[in-house]
């Protein structure tokens, strides 16, 4: 790993089992990561009917300990985390002071016996994410709280898919089928101690582990020759954009960003108004008061096009009333869909939209997200 | 990656096979393999004209799209119904089943300023990954 200050990548520990195992290697958020391995829709329909292994070690995280660690979180993220029980986890959003998002998190209390929190924050975003919880906390210099990147220290891998409940059980002794849906606890597995926490960004069942970046390393490796059978396979960052878009799930700097409230990007339910004083709060309260002027909605074009891709201006009877915000060829569906900021009257399902892609417009629908659901 | 010794190529690796005044264009093994999965693809109408060195169509993965550029100037004769229809042909065929457009050839002394399959070969090295 090397150093972000001398501007070179970083690289995870896991760098030479990706060049060995083929990946295409492109710079992401500071850091030399796998696009693909086999191919974007093999590794998409991989997760989709399978299992498939993701190398996370670029994903930023925080230690909030202290007797205010609570109080703290509290203040500077959107969700109420007050009614987390030890090892239960919750979805949130960092705001600024316009009521806008400086990024979205995850927040996990620690598992029984262990003290305070941890936040999972992007890759691209940790050290903005730092600073501003840095600056809230002179700002609350009432509570007493510290903060801890360990974001270099700590390695992160997921496994997704149907099957990875299965090849999971396989490399501990840990009952981990029991692990309800964001949750996390510790376990030995391949012999390194981990946390062990259900979630992902697929829309797939499946886990991610937190261990010290050398100990993901015989993590990997133990997943990737227990789940032969199951036809595990690593999945690059290319099939991890489509696997959450159809899953209708938002991605910072696009879905998210300063100057979109949440009640926009449509993540008001990770927003309590009711839970007391946090940055940005009055803000948010008038917007959604107001009703949010734009709406995030998903679309499926319905003639054969290039994809629309971010950017790409969305029109109504060639008025301009929007952009798209993430767009895709999506694997599972066969067709193209997309997520769009637009103008709130007209948001709805069913209703039209045009989509500016490479200077022609075409026709899409508005359609109910996510794109793709699993199964029950 | 390969390219075929019986053909000419571009600097934004297009290929030209070249039979008469008719030459038949396709993207180059090195170009679907740096595009990954294919899933769409625009051509023109026969019919059309293109020039050299500008776009005639548009290749899609689910990365990204990329303009295809004509390597000279020319009246398009036919295209290829089947490869728009199963855009995938471009990543397991791209010098047979995925060629593009026929093109009747303008200027023959276009063909010059192509690159031969050695030089090639060492340009799509040097600018690949």
């Amino acid at each position: 790993m090397t150093d972000s200050a001398t501007g070179q990548l970083k690289r995870t520990a896991l760098f030479e089992q990706h060049e060995a195992l083929g990946a295409k290697i492109v710079p992401f958020a500071g850091w030399e990561m796998p696009v693909q391995y086999e191919g974007i829709l093999a590794e998409h329909k991989r997760v989709r009917s399978g299992v498939g292994l993701f190398d996370l070690g670029h994903m930023g995280q925080v230690e909030v300990t202290g007797p205010d660690a609570l109080e703290f979180l509290q203040y500077t993220t959107t969700n109420d985390i007050s009614g987390l029980a030890p090892g239960d986890a919750k979805y949130g959003l960092l705001p600024n002071d316009n009521g806008g998002v400086v990024d979205d998190i995850i927040v996990y209390r620690s598992p029984e016996g262990e003290p305070g929190y941890m936040v999972v924050v992007n890759a691209a975003n940790t050290d903005k994410d730092v600073a501003w919880w840095e600056e809230l906390r002179q700002r609350r210099l009432d509570l007493d709280v510290n903060l801890d990147d360990i974001s270099h220290k700590l390695g992160m891998i997921a496994i997704q898919g149907p099957l990875a409940s299965q090849v999971v059980g396989k490399i501990t002794d840990e009952r981990i089928d029991d692990i309800p849906y964001f949750s996390w606890k510790n376990a030995e597995v391949a012999g390194v101690n981990a946390k062990i926490a259900r979630t992902g960004y697929t829309g797939e069942d499946g886990f991610e582990f937190y261990a010290t970046q050398d100990d993901t390393v015989a993590i990997w490796s133990a997943l990737l020759t227990a789940g032969q059978e199951e036809g595990i396979a690593p999945i690059g960052l290319g099939a991890r954009d489509t696997l959450r878009l159809e899953a209708g799930m938002p991605l910072y700097g696009q879905e998210l960003g300063d100057d979109i409230s949440p009640y926009e990007a449509g993540l008001g339910w990770a927003v309590s108004l009711k839970k007391g004083e946090f940055v940005g709060k009055e803000q948010m309260q008038s917007v959604k008061s107001a009703g949010a002027p734009r709406r995030t909605v998903g679309f499926m074009t319905t003639e054969r096009s290039a994809s629309p891709r971010s950017h790409c201006a969305v029109q109504l009877d060639g008025r301009e009333i929007g952009y798209v915000t993430s767009g895709t060829f999506a694997p599972s569906l066969g067709q193209n869909i997309g997520l769009a900021l637009i103008d709130r009257e007209y948001a709805g399902i069913d209703k039209p939209l045009q989509i500016i892609v490479r200077d022609k417009a075409v026709n899409a629908v508005q359609v109910k997200t996510p794109f793709y659901k699993r199964e029950a | 990656m390969s390219a075929p010794e019986n053909l000419k190529y571009t600097k934004t690796h297009e290929w030209i096979l070249v039979d008469g005044d008719v030459g038949t264009v396709g993207i180059t093994d090195h170009a679907q393999q740096e595009l990954g999965d294919v899933t769409y693809l625009e051509l023109p109408d026969t019919g059309e004209s293109v020039a050299a060195g500008e776009p005639f169509g548009v290749v899609e993965s689910v990365k990204a799209a990329t303009d295809i550029y004509a390597p000279l100037d020319g009246e398009v004769v036919e295209r290829n119904d089947g490869a728009v229809e199963t855009p995938e042909v471009i990543n397991t065929s791209p010098y047979e089943g995925a060629w593009l457009i026929k093109v009747r050839i303008a200027d023959p002394s276009q063909l010059d300023s192509l690159m031969d399959p050695a030089e090639y070969s060492s340009f799509a090295e040097g600018a690949g990954h």
